[in-house]
């Protein structure tokens, strides 16, 4: 079976956003893969598109207020549970 | 039976286990909401709301090895409830059709600079986290829930499909509209902020130039 070949840069740029989300097939990631290792200018936009979404992945952290954790800790002691 | 007899089950040690599981993954609970609601009051109430909600149906959860993204379900499941309430479709904003795609990649790449400099990861780093989470709290609603989804709980395109009960392809395009509109608002940031990096840019995409 012949590997599928990314014919351009318009084509990899295309895939880029799936390829950083791990949504293509084994194939076309390959694909894409073998074409950043060779054209400088995709992979530099690769880079910047993964760098940029490792810093909104950042976000997933946020520092609580007490007010959140003081409310979520009352929450809980107000379940019930056998024998109440 | 009911949700009350249910839990009525569940034992104090169990209640204690619940409370340390949540302790520990409260801040990325809290994270998590204030990115999916782009405000921190109701950002809290959804924490609330899903904690709740995951004590009641504790007695279904099997493996409590999943509790993590049991949890993150519960959540995602909550915010979409959240957004079908009165208060939130009056602040529902319309998708706009037919914007272009805006790339802070083309507008900041000057590939006379390829091999010396970089002021796209530049660029970058001198992004504060601040500005980040600005950016996306402003997004539109609809972008902001696929684009919290995939790049801040790494969530798949059928995954988020499946929790906004939308099709695959609306996912995709939903995360391209929603990704260009947070790199232009970033743009504008830098630009306000005076944050560009390199040669003074116009406010046109440079020129891609024949090198040879």
């Amino acid at each position: 079976m012949t590997k599928p070949e990314i014919r351009s840069c318009e084509e990899a740029l295309r895939l880029l956003a799936s390829h950083l989300d791990g949504e293509l097939g084994r194939g076309a990631h390959e694909a894409v893969e073998r074409h950043l290792s060779m054209c400088r200018s995709c992979y530099s936009r690769w880079q910047f598109e993964r760098r940029l979404k490792e810093n909104v992945a950042r976000l997933r952290q946020e520092s609580v207020p007490h007010a959140v954790s003081d409310r979520v800790q009352q929450l809980i002691r107000r379940f019930t549970v056998a024998g109440e | 039976m009911s949700a009350e007899a249910a839990t009525a089950m569940v034992t104090e040690a169990d209640r204690a286990w619940f409370a340390d599981r949540v302790d520990a993954m409260l801040s990325e609970l809290y994270g998590t909401a204030v990115r999916l609601c782009g405000d921190r009051t109701d950002a809290e109430d959804l924490v609330a709301d899903t904690v709740a909600k995951a004590w009641q149906a504790l007695p279904s959860l099997h493996d409590r090895a999943s509790f993590r993204g049991w949890v993150f379900r519960i959540l995602n499941n909550a915010f979409i409830s959240q957004c079908r309430s009165a208060r939130f479709r009056k602040r529902h904003e319309p998708i706009e059709a037919g914007d272009e795609e805006f790339s802070l990649f083309e507008r900041l790449h000057q590939p006379i600079l390829l091999w010396w400099g970089n002021p796209e990861l530049d660029f970058l780093n001198r992004l504060l986290r601040e500005d980040l989470a600005r950016a996306i709290d402003a997004l539109p609603e609809v972008f902001r829930a696929v684009v919290v989804m995939v790049d801040v709980e790494g969530l798949s395109y059928r995954d988020v499909a499946e929790v906004l009960r939308i099709p695959t392809g609306t996912v995709r395009s939903r995360l391209a509209r929603g990704r260009s509109l947070l790199q232009k608002t970033l743009w504008d940031h830098a630009v306000d902020r005076g944050l560009r990096s390199g040669p003074p840019l116009s406010d046109e995409p440079p020129e891609e130039h024949d090198q040879a």
